[in-house]
């Protein structure tokens, strides 16, 4: 590997990163408030994408505004899951939310069969497709084929470039949303305690909501980078970046959001970079982020930047 | 003299999680047969210190000896057959199985635990031979069905004895709080325990079911043979039924002695200073 | 204080209801088309995955998503050593097939009882890091080995033939097959949770702290109660794999979707109810199956409607969903459907008629 192409995997690796970032904090500001695995996050990343992708089809709306539209839709869309199916159920064991987030994911997953049909669908009409050049540097012509081609160097598709700065902006928002908004500040209270918080006068139910319709708009952003970076969609795109996302965010630490955003830029690395370096696993890398989470899990299983909590007795 | 022999012996135990200490330094020990008192202001510690003698916690610096043999490293369920039983501040009985489950599943270790063999041979108290054909033994009802009739009829037997007998087809969550409470000492009788810790038995019990308390638990000693030590806010019962007091303040052992020294000391009543004290020393 | 039946009039009773459904299987084997058969089989194997799981979940208090997992590690191991070496010759395109499968073919029992074996084997390897964890940690980290066993799967191409999957296994799975080891699967586990051992279980699902107090390695408990359940799901992949006559690691049907599916019969059932596992698990069956007309062509007033594909997984899934939220204790919470609780329910219906 030369240093080209490893420039090349490091910046991939921090797009891929970049998305799994915006996912893994929608998982990781729900677990830091309610302890749920909001299994139905990574569907309503697929469901943004659909969206986006009727919108500009059917509904002929320019590319941009679908998008944007796109992310509002998610965002009540994560809104109405916690109202409907989570609320409910906010003081039953924890587990049967956790079956219950299953069961919205399986009900997301089969809507989008029934309504949107399970044949996979191309993304590629629907941005503007200077987006899948190849920005190119360095390296030099030659001639093959008959024609001029530029062999080796460093070739990046400008979608890359994109993710980073939309996922820098994104994040730049988030910051000032938690830390420099009074809706803010009522989140990280919840966090801590929810009784306290409630006594306080807070809205809680209204703080919860807030909080999944702010994770499932990031989500739809990371979702409709990511159709825009791989451009295939189908009912079950969302499965495996939502459980990666996860990973993510408990690799740096579930509860913090900072540690979703290393999580995410480390797992997206490591997964790029092993590829690169062993193209004959290429094969096994779903896989591999599986055996980060259990090493994870057994060795630090507060994460890289979470809290150790202390067994009460 | 066999009355002052150590049963428990905890060894400049220290207690830390991160920056805070909860208990610094506790070297005492308790002696068998007696009843033990562990009082002390909320967050003293207390509790913590039940922890560390039950496994849950490994303390950070000192030693527990149980009969001279270092149980300082052993896990919660070990503690167990050794010999030293618990019951709990917040009741932990198995809310959805019935009373007479709760304690059958008591004496499920002696059965089923095959690596608590040494320390149980070492200690003299292996007498059903646990080991792994037990297992197949009770799903293909191998002469498992003896050995249940026997755990039944002992469970019943403490039942009996603590008055629960009526109530064993109950569920445990059903049971009034302080049926509850005595159900959670049965259990714990029911492991075969040499040494019973008792973490605020009477928290939530009227006056007069505090004094029955107090007889009961001096009763259980004597027909159970078990050393009991006991954490307690109810000044009047830890008065009444402890021969001996250790007063804990900020994870710090500051008096130790009879009732009537206790509640002379004047250490201990700085500690206190006054709030549940006051009514008790009139 | 209701009567309690003496345990040999329990025996005869339950010797009796086997002997029943017996007759029925006879009746229904001989009377019914292909297709009705065909169900009854998919009932027992259902039983045996929801028994196999409930154990885990329901009656340890496990949370575990990798029974699919398990069930593809049966159905891989004993797909593979039914299948002709002949047959076996012409499916592996891609690489040759590795040995041992390469020289051996074995009759249905033993390949299931290996294909039982080889998941137990895989669920005690995966259950001692697993089960370090609790709660939803636990649950991530058994659906990731699911996942990873699946993504083997697609990627050992001399053992598993890939992405190409097994096809043409013998279709060796019929209701004596499934039936039979369904009734095993319930008489073990049934006898086992029926003992100290199934306490201790029970224990451990209600309080991990007073568990251990009582005693109780929880550690070694939990994992008796994993790879148990992961023998039986290893067998319940057997059968599946033999009634299917196909496995495709790329679709769903070995893969999440299948523990989610299973989870969905045992929730419905009751969550830690070995009865409520099978009434979950024959529920599921029919209803899926019955649910068939959503997908065809339907006429309302005369209006063609061409069949929706998914919409039964769309119904089914709402229904999940809704159970979760209203019903959340399943039809029988953890209580087992006994022939006690039968005569209570009998006497106390009389005792009122009488009045």
């Amino acid at each position: 590997m030369n240093l080209y192409t490893f420039l090349q995997n490091l910046i991939n690796g921090l797009s891929l990163g970049s998305l799994y970032a915006l996912i893994a904090i929608g998982y990781t500001m729900v677990y830091g408030i309610l302890r749920l695995i909001n299994f139905a996050h990574g569907d309503v990343f697929m469901m943004a994408v659909y969206f986006a992708f009727f919108l500009v089809t059917l509904g002929k709306v320019p590319w941009l505004i679908s998008f944007v539209i796109a992310i509002l839709a998610a965002a009540l869309l994560g809104f109405t899951i916690d109202r409907v199916a989570y609320k409910p159920i906010r003081n039953a064991p924890r587990v049967s939310a956790l079956i219950t987030a299953i069961g919205v994911s399986f009900f997301l997953e089969s809507f989008a069969v029934v309504v949107f049909s399970g044949i996979p669908r191309s993304f590629r009409n629907i941005y503007p497709k200077f987006l899948n050049n190849m920005l190119i540097l360095g390296g030099h012509e030659e001639v093959k084929y008959g024609r001029n081609v530029i062999v080796g160097g460093l070739r990046i598709p400008i979608v890359s470039f994109v993710i980073l700065i939309v996922t820098a902006i994104a994040l730049v928002i988030l910051w000032w949303i938690i830390y420099k908004t009074k809706i803010g500040m009522a989140m990280r209270a919840v966090s801590v305690d929810i009784p306290t918080t409630s006594l306080m006068g807070v809205n809680v139910d209204g703080v919860i909501g807030f909080t999944f319709a702010l994770g499932s708009a990031l989500a739809a952003i990371g979702g409709l980078l990511w159709a825009t970076r791989y451009p295939q969609l189908w009912p079950y795109m969302g499965f495996m970046p939502g459980l990666k996302a996860f990973i993510a965010a408990v690799f740096g630490g579930i509860g913090s959001i900072q540690g979703a955003v290393v999580g995410g830029f480390l797992l997206g690395l490591t997964e790029i970079m092993l590829v690169g370096f062993f193209p004959k696993m290429a094969g096994y890398r779903d896989a591999f982020a599986f055996l980060i989470l259990i090493l994870i899990l057994s060795v630090k299983p507060e994460g890289l930047l979470g809290k150790r909590s202390v067994v009460k007795v | 003299m066999r009355a002052m022999n150590e049963i428990l012996k905890l060894d400049h135990v220290t207690m830390q999680f991160g920056g805070l200490t909860a208990v610094n330094d506790f070297n005492n020990h308790v002696r068998e047969g007696e009843i033990l008192g562990l009082i002390g202001p909320n967050g003293a510690g207390k509790t913590t210190v039940f922890n560390v003698v039950t496994g849950v916690y490994y303390p950070t610096k000192g030693k527990v000896l149980f009969n001279g043999l270092d149980i300082t490293s052993l896990k919660p369920h070990h503690i167990t057959h050794v010999g030293i039983s618990r019951t709990f501040q917040n009741i932990r009985l198995f809310q959805d199985m019935t009373v007479l489950d709760n304690v059958m599943v008591a004496q499920h270790h002696e059965i089923a635990t095959k690596d608590a063999e040494k320390y149980l041979v070492k200690i003299g108290k292996s007498k059903y031979g646990a080991n792994s054909t037990w297992f197949w033994r009770s799903v293909f009802k191998l002469g498992y069905l003896r050995r249940e009739k026997e755990m039944k009829d002992k469970a019943l037997n403490i039942l009996e004895k603590l008055g629960l007998r009526k109530l064993a087809a109950e569920k445990a969550s059903s049971l009034p709080y302080g049926e509850q409470r005595l159900l959670e000492i049965a259990r714990a009788l029911a492991t075969d325990a040499k040494l019973l810790l008792l973490d605020e038995p009477a928290a939530g019990m009227n006056p007069s079911e505090s004094q029955q308390l107090v007889q009961l638990i001096k009763w259980i000693r004597d027909e159970f043979k078990v050393t009991i030590f006991i954490i307690e806010h109810d000044m009047k019962v830890v008065m009444g039924l402890c021969e001996r007091i250790l007063v804990m303040d900020y994870g710090v052992l500051i008096a130790e002695g009879t009732p009537d020294e206790i509640q002379e000391n004047k250490k201990v009543i700085e500690a206190y200073l006054g709030e549940e004290w006051s009514h008790v020393a009139e | 204080m209701p009567m309690k039946l003496s345990n040999r009039t329990n025996f005869i009773l339950t010797v009796a209801l086997v002997f029943f459904v017996w007759l029925l299987l006879f009746f229904i084997n001989g009377h019914m088309n292909t297709y009705m058969i065909r169900i009854v089989s998919l009932i027992g194997i259902y039983g045996v995955m929801a028994v196999s799981l409930t154990l885990i979940n329901g009656i340890t208090g496990i949370f575990s998503l990798g029974h699919s997992g398990f069930i593809a590690l049966g159905a891989y191991t004993s797909a593979l050593l039914t299948m002709s070496i002949h047959q076996k010759e012409v499916t592996f395109i891609l690489d040759k097939v590795a040995w041992p499968f390469n020289s051996v073919q074995l009759p249905f029992l033993p390949a299931t009882i290996i294909g039982g074996i080889v998941a137990a084997v895989f669920s005690f390897l995966i259950g001692w890091p697993s089960l370090r964890l609790s709660g939803d940690y636990l649950a991530i980290a058994t659906l990731g080995f699911s996942e990873i066993i699946r993504i083997l799967a697609l990627n050992l191409r001399s053992i598993t033939n890939g992405a190409l999957g097994l096809k043409s296994i013998p279709q060796y799975t019929n209701v004596w097959w499934s039936w039979t080891w369904l009734l095993i699967t319930v008489l073990f586990v049934g006898s086992l949770v029926n003992s100290s051992f199934g306490r201790a279980l029970k224990a451990i699902r209600e309080d991990r702290v007073a568990a251990a107090s009582m005693g109780i390695n929880i550690f070694k408990h939990q994992l008796l109660s994993f790879v148990i359940g992961g023998f039986f799901a290893g067998i319940s992949g057997s059968l599946y794999a033999h009634w299917l006559t196909t496995i495709d690691p790329r679709t769903t049907s070995i893969g999440v979707m299948l523990t989610f599916n299973v989870l969905i019969m045992i929730v419905i059932g009751g969550l830690g109810s070995i009865s409520g596992a099978i009434i979950g698990a024959g529920l599921f069956a029919i209803l899926t199956e019955w649910l068939r007309f959503l997908e065809e062509p339907m006429k309302i007033f005369s209006f063609e409607f061409s069949g929706i594909a998914g919409l039964r997984m769309l119904v089914f899934s709402a229904m999940f969903v809704m159970v979760m939220i209203f019903w959340p204790r399943g039809i029988m919470g953890r209580k087992e459907l006994t022939w006690n609780t039968l005569y209570s329910k009998l006497r106390r219906g009389s005792g009122e008629s009488n009045e």
